[in-house]
């Protein structure tokens, strides 16, 4: 039986969550654009990168003040982007960050934070991020059995490496 | 060394046989790096582009100094020339037919090739034969570390490594295998497989990677993400979960065709030889898919008349570009035929 959108109460609801809290488990069940409007992005599959374009510039209201956006280093304009699908410099994945994240998100199957590999000139010793890298997919595959405990305790250790 | 002398012979990696070899062709990592407090190519002006590709042969020079590498500046190569270096592996189409000042350094067993101002500043790569997934990895990680100690690369905390389209941002790697599957292709299961492969957020592409079909039997499959994941957790996915299931399932193909359809698969296999032996004028396509069963009937114990090494020239040295090389220049498309067949059956006589 399908229940329907806890917000809205009319569609069905697709989207089911489980926010891990040190409270305890809340469970919300909603429908796609409820859970989009709440800003949970709904993971979709891989799809060419002009696909992940076109479609991002539907679901995106402000898509016309978003175009404008240009780059000060480069003056790449986020239309520009959108039309060629190349970045114009390192400076464009901040500027154009607001924009960009639903579209790294789309491509790396909802990640958006770099786990590997790090020049050695800023120090970060290596054993480090591949101590996060191990905890965040141990804490995915916790997810995934809804093993809510050890998910929340995994979630303190990545929060206590990070704020380091 | 020039191309001239490059053509005579395939690389190193092609010449052995690696790991798993009866089905895995060659293991690939690409890793792309851009310069910090540059543009990247598509915001570069022509200066930029010039100081840019400077600034790199001469820090990729300096950094590999007395090993022997060969720069090809391949703005200035000839339009054939340049198609030796895609056949090889060692640039890709995108490289070959851009515009603008840009490069390739080649390692002298050509197992590394290092592309200045393709899609990003520096795209480096190792390739070897069959599966050896470590030795690619330390190979170009060892590259990268070499050059950081010269260059400042694009990084970013939350982003890792900076490239012009986002979805080569983080690692930046690509790993590509290539795999011949003619079991799965003759038992009408091959597109279950690359189904499967691509549900696991894979790429599945034909010899000469992006935009190219499958052509022979051959498959490449690479990672798409490259956020989010580690280099060693996609290289351990691939070591412990993708290149079993493919092998396995191409092992169990394999079989069952020598137990229900051992005649129709002898028959192909000879008849390829046939055709090879004694052909007048033949295309790259027919001699590939040719050079494809007679693999398949080696790895299978059915054919024994020739070896691998022969096998993986005859692979290489037939294609359009190097075969124009090796007589001589430019041949127009008939006369190419004919030249193909003339080579392969000299070859083949030498044996």
């Amino acid at each position: 039986m399908n229940k329907h959108c806890q917000r809205c109460k009319k569609a069905a609801a697709t989207v089911h969550l489980t926010d891990v809290t040190k409270q305890g488990n809340r469970e919300r069940h909603l429908c796609d654009r409820c859970a989009q409007e709440e800003g949970y992005v709904v993971k979709a599959p891989h799809v060419a990168l002009q696909e992940l374009l076109t479609g991002f510039v539907m679901s995106q209201p402000a898509v016309q003040e978003l175009s404008q956006l240009t780059c000060p280093h480069c003056h790449l304009t986020f239309a520009e982007f959108r039309n060629g699908g190349l970045l114009g410099c390192p400076k464009d994945y901040e500027v154009f960050e607001q924009a960009l994240t639903p579209l790294l998100q789309r491509a790396h199957d909802g990640q958006t934070r770099h786990a590997g590999k790090a020049p050695r000139r800023l120090g970060t010793p290596r054993s480090f991020q591949a101590d996060l890298a191990r905890l965040r997919k141990s804490l995915q595959q916790a997810v995934d059995r809804e093993d809510y405990e050890t998910a929340a305790r995994l979630r303190d250790q990545i929060d206590a490496i990070e704020q380091k | 060394m020039n191309i001239d002398e490059l053509v005579r012979q395939p690389g190193e990696w092609l010449r052995s046989a690696g790991p798993m070899s009866d089905v895995v062709i060659s293991t690939r990592i690409r890793l792309a790096r851009n310069l910090s407090g540059y543009p990247f190519l598509t915001r570069a002006s022509p200066d930029a582009r010039e100081e840019l590709s400077e600034l790199l042969r001469r820090g990729i020079q300096a950094a590999v100094r007395e090993q022997n590498w060969s720069y090809f500046d391949i703005t200035r190569s000839a339009d054939l020339d340049r198609q030796v270096l895609v056949e090889r592996h060692l640039i890709s189409r995108q490289h070959a037919e851009g515009e603008g000042s840009r490069g390739v350094a080649v390692s002298p067993s050509e197992t590394v090739a290092l592309m200045v101002n393709e899609e990003d500043h520096l795209r480096m790569q190792s390739i070897r034969s069959g599966l050896q997934l470590d030795d690619v990895w330390n190979e170009i990680s060892a590259i990268d570390d070499l050059l950081e100690e010269r260059f400042e690369f694009a990084y970013h905390p939350r982003y890792g490594y900076l490239t012009a389209c986002p979805t080569n941002v983080g690692t930046g790697m690509r790993l590509s295998v290539m795999l011949h599957l003619p079991g799965l292709k003759l038992t009408n299961e091959i597109e279950k497989v690359l189904r499967a492969a691509r549900d696991l957020h894979l790429a599945v592409r034909g010899l000469f990677g992006e935009g190219t079909d499958p052509a022979g039997d051959f498959f490449q499959i690479s990672n798409q993400i490259t956020l989010g994941r580690s280099e060693l957790d996609i290289i351990e996915e691939f070591r412990t979960q993708i290149i079993p299931r493919v092998l396995e399932f191409e092992g169990e193909a394999r079989r069952a065709l020598l137990r229900e359809r051992a005649v129709a698969l002898e028959d192909k296999i000879w008849r390829s030889f046939g055709a090879l032996q004694n052909a007048r004028s033949i295309s790259s396509e027919e001699t590939l898919s040719h050079l494809s069963h007679l693999r398949m009937g080696i790895h299978l114990g059915r054919f024994r008349e020739l070896d691998l090494n022969l096998l993986n020239e005859l692979f290489l040295l037939t294609q359009p570009a190097h075969l124009q090389k090796l007589s001589g220049g430019k041949l127009a498309g008939e006369d190419r035929g004919v030249q193909r067949a003339e080579f392969i059956r000299q070859r083949l006589n030498q044996n």
